[in-house]
């Protein structure tokens, strides 16, 4: 068989579709010729942007003296709460987050004002000599002091099933401990940035690097008090997102907006990178308090998880995320008797928001440390533990009700990466290893992922796209889903040229953009080629329909029997070129272009009782790897990784194992380098990438082999295909795992009291602890 | 008379620039003034690499091209060089090889790193004439940031692409390139600017000095790699250069039995060889020094002048026993390098004064020297701790001990209650180390920041001296560190 004739489900040959294609951009890339929004021409007049932080974390700010801001050369506007025409307000859903103080002051580094100069460089002076006076409260800044004020963004929530203390207490076995998750900065390459553009009218438009367009729209209108119409957001490209590009992107399209408003000239704003990273939120770090009784084979009889969000000052995403926490709390195991609850602590940091996974990593990764812990306790290995807790028949309901329908495909993962990676003789030669190395050690571990597709906000799961084709036969092609370079905009177009029939040269993709496509939801939750894919198959089908229409008149065969493909409609042996049909539809007067919109089925999810289906399927994976550590410094080196991932029918191989690899990275980063630091007066001091470490080339694992599991989507997705946005960054816990194993080897039998991330620091902070357990 | 305007070689031709305000960066004149935004900036510190350019420059008589970050270089430091950029790789509408190679292994996703990442490995690419490795690419890659890839496809291209010797167009121009750069180093001063507000970049000591004594207050250039991030984070509200760029026998290397002697002006790059032979721990340290790009531009003297606590440099030269060379006018005078460092930032060294050289004695046969620098992350991190020791051991027995360290204090500094602990104890008595290590505690009170907590800097510290003198006692390096393997250097070379 040929490569590019993969037989799709219904035994048609695909073309497009399947194909290793390079990203769109990718020639673009590599000769700096793809334009992100600081890369365009800037409009005759355009004024740049700075802002000026708070300089506490909490308190009550009672005077903002700009005199000397105002005075710069060059400054043209300054701006403060006090010029916002609409609402001040940048918050997603909640309301609770102003675009500039006023009043009080939230977190360290909140914008209390703007300033508009004639060049970037006199923006950003002017911007430091604002004198802001704040009546300093004192910030709660962990989640415990958070929780002794009692402060929360929202209410708490809980699963609970059955008696979770009875039934640990009944158990053979208990244990209970406590465990902390830090939280991670996105580090996008391309900092926040936003263009906004003056028009007629009061019109807005304006180029924003965000996740979700119609949010900026939203967002920009509300501050400037005109209807969504009136806005227009655009963005053809992120220099990536990760969710950090979802809610954070608003607030600076929206100052620019008001900047544009207040002056009537084009205004850019792009965060310097250390406001980007003082000023917008990050992954929600954790504590976890845990308590949970197993038999003797370390089947889990109950469970009690209690997850305390770092929030930052307002609630933001936290809804949607700290619930995902609770909905992979169960990682890929059966839990009979269960409390999983939540608390969304008030703390005066940043408000916390998405990031890959969208807390579905930390909930996953407090369970994998119960089970190690269960196999520590039990003198097993922990993959013999994950396997006797992993879903199976009889044992299929997740905590919230949904029932896991195709657990055999994770249990075959599990299985098929215990092989191909060696795991059982590898753990023997480590341990022998570690029998003769008093000074370095080793770890292996092996864990699983199951991820739940779909925005666990049911609306969300909607999509729209528009498809023109026009009269010498090129197609345009445009949804609601952005491109931060996960390869969306290619892998739509695959969809589309398959559905046509046609060479990818023919189809253009054009910037994702609010006045095309309306009401979108944002690029996330791993949705964007599942829902955006569907929308614009439907959008190609109903212009394809009618073609074929046409073309079945002029061959004389019934439309059904006309076959799309090579840029040509065939029927028996005549053909039309693609072209000469497209010329001849629009001569018939033939509607060249059409709207599709796809919503996700089977969904029903109700909050209140903590039972339906949230998620349409679930994503699998599993990942082994062998880490070594130094026990005099705490370093440590992740030798080799072996990934078995599941993406279903995969759209485009090349660009789904880019997203295993980088997911995988980004995870690793998240639980070892990556540590956020904040001061006991809310300060972060960790805001630059002179001190926030992610990995660089040399802390991939030089022996990495990542593997497309073998199947196919169970569910109608576009082509069967599975979504890999989010699922692989989970593959990452196999990391930490394997090098609190590698502490174990110190001291087997007691527990590890390793937090994550697993820095020098907190590797030789676990090992003295397990050593002074003795 | 002075020279009034820079003068560099960019896509064939001569550019001159004279107006231009003297703090600014190259990025900025790239991006704002030339609209030239295929470089891009992702953290204007240095620390990312999506800014990075290729600069051509002679270097030992050969033309070479090495990575820089453009946006903490400063536009003046150009004079003389050769500037190429993402947009000049492809020729007639050709991606360079090292494009095509990233294009072909799925190596860029968002793209925003790409540019970056095609600019440092054209200069890998460039260099030629040695196998290159996974090793080498990491460590060519180790100052560009990617956030969405995982590396992985940008390695591979890598190494497919550096498999053969270069044929691009740069490698068919070189000779002609380097005559033009010849034609540019005409020995004069430069001077951009008016009195209050310059960039000058005497091309002399007798230039500098003067320059010196009549503005003591300007800022002295080296690599940037430290003056860049004043300007770019700290807005510092710089209007004086004097740039030791072009200053002649600044850079010299001399390398003797005896003695190596590093010109102020050494960058990290050069001075990285002849240090390696001193010691391959040395060797390993520069290894991790900054990044490449860091490396190409930061110098001896700016790491030494600079006065960090948190400098890689002068603890490892503490040990060595390094002296150093200074000049103000026409005094010259030279001191032990331990003596520099005198307090938080606050070094031993006059208005008006540079640093011209820095004198390390080589060590002799009993002499063992360990070097550790423990980070977050291995590479292009600052150091948390970093130690460096050098112990003379004759019939088993230490009888001169020198230990310092850095991240420990607020300056560099001597461990001297370690030092009397190790003196006149035997190597392979576990005992003496144990009591070596618990000195530590007496010769520093720890600083406690983001990098690293106070307990932990001094556990890891006396960890190391435990480490270093399990190694000099015996213990073979890959059974007690990670990488860094003082083997894997010996059977290298
Ligand atoms: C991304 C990054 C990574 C880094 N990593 C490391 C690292 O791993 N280890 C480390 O130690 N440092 C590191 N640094 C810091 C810096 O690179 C080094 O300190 C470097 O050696 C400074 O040299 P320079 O030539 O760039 O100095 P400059 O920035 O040009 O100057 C630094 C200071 O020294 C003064 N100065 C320079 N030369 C002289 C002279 N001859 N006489 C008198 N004064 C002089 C200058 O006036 C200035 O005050 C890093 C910096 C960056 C941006
Ligand atoms: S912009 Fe990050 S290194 Fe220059
Ligand atoms: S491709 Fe996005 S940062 Fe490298």
């Amino acid at each position: 068989m040929r490569p590019n004739d993969h037989p799709a489900p219904g035994g048609v040959q695909l073309r497009h579709v399947s194909q290793p294609l390079p990203h769109d951009s990718a020639a673009k890339h590599v000769q700096g010729a793809a334009p992100y929004i600081d890369d365009l021409p800037e409009p005759a007049g355009t004024l740049h942007l700075a802002v000026g932080g708070s300089p506490m974390a909490r308190g009550r700010l009672i005077a903002v003296d700009l005199e000397k801001v105002r005075a710069v050369p060059g400054v043209v506007a300054v701006l403060t709460a006090a010029d916002v025409p609409g609402k001040n307000d940048i918050s997603p859903a909640f309301g609770d987050e102003p675009l500039f103080a006023h009043g009080h002051v939230m977190f360290h580094g909140q914008p209390v004002f703007a300033v508009a100069a004639e060049t970037r460089d006199a923006a950003r002076r002017a911007a430091r000599l604002g004198a802001i006076t704040v009546v300093q409260e004192k910030p709660a800044v962990t989640v415990e002091d958070a929780e002794k004020r009692g402060d929360t963004v929202l209410p708490d929530y809980a699963f609970i099933r059955g008696d979770a203390s009875a039934a640990i207490d009944a158990a053979p076995n208990q244990i209970a401990g406590q465990f902390r998750i830090g939280g991670q900065e996105h580090f996008y390459l391309e900092g926040q940035v936003a263009l906004a553009i003056p028009g007629e009218d009061g019109a807005m438009h304006v180029h924003t690097s965000t996740q979700h367009p119609t949010e900026v729209q939203h967002v920009c209108a509300r501050i400037l008090g005109l209807p969504d119409a009136m806005v227009t957001a655009e963005v053809r490209r992120m220099g990536g997102g990760f969710g950090g590009k979802e809610s954070q992107a608003s607030q600076w399209a929206a100052m620019a907006a008001l900047a544009a408003r207040v002056t009537g000239r084009p205004c850019k704003i792009r965060l310097d990178r250390d406001d980007d990273m003082a000023m917008t939120g990050k992954r929600h770090d954790f504590r976890v308090d845990y308590a949970v009784g197993f038999d003797d084979e370390g089947r889990i009889q109950g469970v009690e998880m209690a997850f305390l969000a770092r929030c930052g000052c307002s609630a933001d995403l936290s809804q949607g995320v700290v619930d995902r926490t609770m909905f992979h709390a169960d990682a890929s195991y059966f839990l009979p008797e269960l409390i999983i609850s939540s608390r969304r602590l008030k703390t005066n940091t940043v408000s916390n928001t998405a990031f890959r996974g969208f807390g579905g990593p930390q909930g996953m990764l407090a369970m994998e440390r119960i089970i190690d812990e269960i196999a520590c306790r039990l003198g097993r290995d922990p993959l013999d533990v994950r396997k006797v807790n992993h879903y199976g028949p009889e044992r299929d309901t997740t905590p919230y009700g949904m029932t896991v329908e195709d657990h055999d495909v994770g249990a075959a993962i599990l299985e098929q990466l215990e092989r191909s990676s060696n795991y059982r003789e590898r753990r023997e030669a480590i341990a022998g290893f570690n029998a003769s190395s008093p000074i370095l050690r080793k770890g292996i571990a092996l864990t699983p992922v199951k991820f739940g597709i779909s925005f666990t906000l049911t609306q969300l799961n909607q999509a729209g796209a528009l498809v023109h084709v026009y009269s010498d036969g090129s197609v345009q092609l445009n949804h609601g889903g952005t491109e931060m370079g996960q390869g969306l905009y290619q892998k739509v177009a695959q969809v589309v040229a398959e559905e046509f029939g046609v060479g990818m040269d023919r189809v253009r993709v054009t910037a994702t953009t609010t006045d095309k496509v309306p009401n979108t939801s944002p690029t996330a939750a791993s949705s964007g080629s599942d829902l955006n894919g569907m929308a614009a198959r439907m959008a190609a089908r109903q212009i394809r329909d009618r073609l074929a229409i046409l073309a079945g008149e002029h061959f004389g065969v019934p439309a059904k029997e006309v076959v799309f493909r090579d840029d040509h409609a065939f029927a028996g042996n005549e053909s039309l070129p693609f072209a000469e049909l497209a010329r001849r539809a629009h001569a018939a007067r033939i509607h060249l272009s059409a709207a599709g919109h796809y919503k996700t089925p089977k969904l029903h999810w109700d909050r209140q009782k903590g039972v339906g289906r949230p998620f349409f399927y679930f994503a699998y994976g599993a990942a082994c790897a062998e880490v070594v550590i130094d026990t005099l410094t705490g370093e440590n080196r992740v030798l080799r990784v072996d990934i078995l991932h599941d993406v279903g029918r995969s759209l485009n191989p090349a660009i789904d194992i880019g997203q295993i690899e980088g997911g995988f990275v980004q995870g690793m980063g998240w639980l070892t380098t990556e540590e956020l630091v904040y001061d006991k007066d809310g300060r972060l001091r960790t805001h630059a990438p002179s001190t926030y470490k992610i990995p660089v080339a040399s802390d991939v694992p030089a022996d990495f082999r990542v593997t497309l599991f073998d199947g196919e989507n169970r569910e109608e997705t576009v082509y069967r295909s599975k979504a890999v946005g989010e699922p692989p960054l989970m593959l990452a816990n196999a990391v930490f795992c394997a090098i609190a194993d590698a502490v174990q080897s110190i001291a087997p039998g007691r527990p590890v009291p390793l937090d994550a991330p697993a820095t020098p620091e907190a590797i030789l902070k676990a090992i003295q602890g397990i050593v002074a357990a003795g | 008379m002075a020279r009034k305007g820079i003068r560099f070689l960019r896509r064939g031709r001569v550019v001159e620039v004279a107006d231009f305000a003297p703090r600014t960066t190259l990025l900025d004149w790239l991006r704002i003034d030339q609209r030239a935004t295929g470089t891009k900036e992702g953290c204007a510190e240095g620390d990312c690499g999506a800014c990075t350019v290729v600069l051509g420059r002679e270097r030992e008589g050969r033309l070479v091209y090495e990575p820089v970050n453009a946006c903490i270089m400063l536009l003046g430091q150009m004079d003389g060089a050769e500037l190429i950029t993402v947009e000049d790789l492809a020729q007639a509408g050709a991606l360079h090889p090292v494009q095509a190679a990233l294009v072909a292994r799925h190596g860029s996703q968002c793209g925003f790193c790409t540019p970056g990442i095609v600019m440092s490995l054209f200069a890998l690419y460039q260099e030629g004439g040695r196998p290159v490795t996974r090793e080498t690419v990491c460590d060519a890659l180790a100052g560009n940031l990617c956030r969405c890839t995982g590396y992985r496809p940008i390695i591979d291209a890598a190494l497919d692409v550096c498999a053969e010797p270069p044929a691009d167009a740069f490698e068919s121009r070189n000779e002609a390139t380097l005559a033009a750069l010849r034609r540019l180093d005409d020995g004069e001063d430069v001077f951009v600017g008016e009195g209050h507000a310059f960039f000058a970049a005497p091309a002399n000591e007798e230039t500098l000095a003067k320059l010196l004594s009549d503005h003591p207050e300007a800022t002295l250039l080296a690599g940037a790699t430290d003056v860049g991030l004043w300007v770019t984070k700290g807005l510092a509200p710089l209007r004086k250069f004097i740039s030791l760029g072009r200053v002649k026998g600044l850079e010299e290397i001399h390398d003797s039995p005896e003695v190596l002697a590093l010109g102020a002006m050494s960058t990290h790059a050069r001075a990285m060889g002849p240090l390696a032979g001193i010691d391959p721990d040395l060797g390993e340290l520069m290894r991790r020094f900054g990044s490449a790009q860091v490396r190409a531009s930061g110098t001896v003297g700016g790491n030494i002048a600079n006065g960090s606590p948190i400098g890689d440099l002068a603890p490892a030269l503490i040990t060595l026993g390094a002296i150093l060379e200074l000049r103000q006018g026409n005094d010259r005078r030279t001191l032990p390098i331990e003596n520099f460092f005198l307090g938080y930032r606050k070094q031993d060294r006059r208005r008006g004064e540079f640093l011209r050289s820095v004198l390390i004695p080589k060590p002799g046969p009993n002499d063992h020297i360990r070097i550790f620098k423990v980070t977050k992350r291995f590479d292009e991190d600052i150091s948390a701790v970093m130690m460096a020791m050098r112990l003379t051991i004759k019939d088993g027995r230490i009888v001169t001990a020198r230990v310092a360290f850095g991240g420990m204090a607020a300056i560099p500094k001597r461990a001297l209650a370690v030092e009397k602990a190790l003196l006149e104890s035997r190597i392979q008595e576990g005992t003496a180390w144990a009591a070596a290590g618990e000195a530590l505690g007496q010769d520093f009170t720890p600083l406690d920041d983001h990098r690293a907590s106070a307990a932990y800097r001094l556990q890891v510290g006396k960890n190391l001296i435990v480490k270093a003198l399990a190694e000099i006692a015996g213990a073979p390096s890959d059974a007690t560190r990670i990488i860094g393997h003082r083997e894997a250097a010996h059977a290298a070379e």
